[in-house]
């Protein structure tokens, strides 16, 4: 299991961050200047028609997702997460207004308190890694909801694994 | 763990009879047994799990003017009253009361003077007679008597007055009387439960504060529901409960009156708050707190103020629980990898690991007798077990699927948990198992049932 202490665990966002290339070659992320803005910035109205840019509903649209997993008992952000998050980040840095609050989740295979403190792991790790892409933390808040709230209801891998996330949810803007 | 309960020992004993008997509560006589014999010494022998409950009889408790009272009728009530006791010794896994068929209804009088041949004849071992009265005030005085049947003495006897609304409360400290006479050890059914009621879909659970008698009795809701409450622990004085409540979407710790039905936030902070514990001299909280994803365990004065940090490892430091003194704190940290025990002096220092078998190790807690520490042990299932505070004698006591949160009970010999069942339909709730492992008991509850937390024995 890795153990990674308060420090490293900020050092992993930045290592992500600063280093992704060199660890990780196949997951870049997208350059901080070029930021692929197509599509959705092109008209003021979505062509979709009816999601307010800014809105929960265009971050849920516009991103590659809202929820990031994780590994049993783990809490570092996979290749896979990153660019969840990654697209995330884009997103806000776009709408600079919007504050977000991050929920983090655990699985029913631990104890409930225990799997409190897990949840915070890992809201605080989805925190980290954007705010290592330049959103500010002020614009980010953390809950943790242990084990209290699963978005799939069996109890086998498949399940569980769902349930290890942390979801990034627009409150404001 | 080898646990031998030997007692009930001989007629000798006769000097603790005059205790506690208000005057009032003697229906006739003395109820003097005749002395003289020295009779083979009754037993409740709990060897290695393999338990012989003691026989014992327990027929309904007469009484002498049938009164209506704001509880039932009196004759009504001792019938209550007689199944009360017996519920209650059945429950400790080391009494064997006889079926009803096998009793019979005792007239007032026989209260003080029992049949002894005729119950030695039932197979009793044991006798528990007692009487209901309900008095002018309108309060309802009881009486109870233990009797050693092969002797044919009396061992000892008590009265209880009560007001109606606590008619249950007599019940309970008759068993008790009983069970520590017979047992040795102290008393525990005349205590509360409170706990988290639960009801609803799995990814939505509605829980409620509620509290309830040990046995599952008189349970009502403290909350409403519409935020999430979890792992509830009474105050040493039994006055207040403190708990997480995740209301405001602010997840923290908050102190409810028992008496107002007022709830107060406890430490006023933007970090989430969880895992609280009443110091056993009540005047501080232990709990923990997560900030920037370390969790630490902090205490504050239970009337609130300035934390003070305990613990400083990168890691989880949590699941706190004090020692029945006060001078040392068991808790849970996976600061080596897993979860694991460890126990420290209450102001932080002296950090040291007591658990080292396979698998994690979860929720800690001090048995107030100060000789064990009960907690989950989690290797893919988990299980409730107990080991002494340096880390010996490991021994599970459950094993299903997942048994989670154990609480004891005030005597240090009873374990009340909660047990979750598998998948979308799986509920939790509420059991108890002794320390033999062998006595597990489901604990009825009128929903679902978590995070039970066991007070101390009622004043």
């Amino acid at each position: 299991m890795a153990r990674l202490t308060t420090t490293l665990l900020m050092a992993t966002a930045l290592v992500a961050t600063a280093a992704c290339s060199k660890k990780r070659p196949e997951v870049l992320p997208p350059a901080p200047g070029v930021a692929p803005t197509q599509g959705t910035a092109t008209g003021p109205v979505d062509p979709n028609g009816g999601v307010t840019p800014g809105s929960a509903a265009d971050f849920k649209r516009s991103t590659q997702g809202d929820t990031v997993l994780f590994g049993l008992d783990q809490y570092d952000i996979d290749a896979t997460a990153r660019g969840i998050l990654d697209s995330q980040a884009e997103w806000l840095q776009r709408y600079n207004n919007v504050t977000i609050t991050i929920e983090g989740h655990a699985d029913e295979r631990g104890t409930r308190e225990y799997n409190l403190a897990l949840g915070d792991r890992r809201a605080n790790a989805a925190k980290n890694y954007l705010a290592a892409r330049g959103i500010a933390p002020s614009r980010i808040s953390v809950i943790s909801y242990g084990k209290e709230r699963p978005v799939a209801l069996g109890s086998d891998e498949q399940s569980w694994a769902q349930n290890r996330r942390a979801v990034t949810v627009v409150v404001g803007g | 763990m080898r646990l031998r309960l030997l007692l009930l020992a001989t007629l000798v004993s006769t000097p603790a009879l005059a205790q506690q008997v208000p005057p009032a509560a003697t229906p006739l006589g003395t109820g003097a047994a005749p002395a003289g014999q020295t009779p083979p010494p009754l037993e409740v022998d709990v060897t290695g799990g393999i338990s012989a409950p003691m026989p014992i009889a327990i027929p309904p408790m007469p009484t002498q003017a049938v009164v209506q009272t704001a509880a039932g009728s009196t004759d009504q009530l001792g019938r209550q009253l007689a199944e009360i006791v017996s519920n209650d010794l059945r429950s400790s896994g080391l009494f064997n009361p006889l079926a009803p068929g096998r009793t019979r209804a005792i007239a007032f009088p026989e209260v003080t003077a029992p049949a002894f041949d005729y119950w030695a004849g039932s197979g009793a071992q044991a006798l528990v007679q007692g009487y209901i009265r309900a008095n002018g005030d309108g309060t309802l005085t009881v009486g109870c008597y233990l009797y050693d049947v092969s002797a044919q003495t009396q061992l000892t006897r008590q009265g209880f007055v009560v007001p109606p609304s606590d008619w249950r409360r007599a019940g309970h400290k008759c068993a008790d009387m009983v069970y520590t006479r017979l047992t040795g050890e102290g008393a525990y059914f005349d205590s509360r439960v409170v706990y988290v009621s639960e009801t609803g879909p799995k990814a939505n659970r509605i829980k409620r504060l509620a509290i309830m008698d040990q046995d599952g009795a008189n349970s009502r809701f403290l909350t409403t529901g519409s935020s999430i409450v979890l792992t509830p622990r009474f105050a040493p004085n039994q006055q207040s409960i403190v708990y997480m409540s995740y209301v405001g979407k602010t997840p923290a710790i908050y102190v409810y009156d028992l008496g107002s039905g007022r709830q107060r936030l406890v430490v006023q902070n933007v970090a989430t708050t969880f895992a609280p514990r009443f110091s056993p001299d009540g005047r501080y909280i232990l709990f923990s707190m997560a900030q920037a994803g370390n969790t630490d365990l902090y205490r504050v004065p239970a009337s609130g103020g300035t934390p003070q940090r305990l613990t400083t490892s990168p890691g989880i430091d949590t699941g706190g629980s004090y020692s029945p003194d006060g001078s040392k704190i068991v808790f849970e940290s996976d600061r080596s990898g897993g979860q694991q025990l460890y126990v420290m002096n209450a102001d932080g220092s002296n950090q040291q690991r007591i658990s080292f078998g396979g698998g994690r190790y979860a929720t800690p807690v001090w048995s107030p007798r100060g000789d064990l520490i009960a907690f989950t042990k989690i290797q893919g299932a988990f299980r409730i077990g107990v080991m002494s505070p340096s880390g010996q004698g490991e021994k599970l006591l459950t094993n299903s699927w997942q048994d989670e949160g154990p609480s004891w009970s005030p005597n240090g010999r009873v374990l009340m948990f909660f047990r979750q069942g598998r998948g979308n339909a799986g509920k939790a709730d509420l059991w108890s198992v002794d320390l033999t492992g062998v006595n597990e008991r489901r604990v009825p509850t009128p929903l679902d049932g978590s995070d039970p937390a066991w007070g101390p024995l009622r004043p």
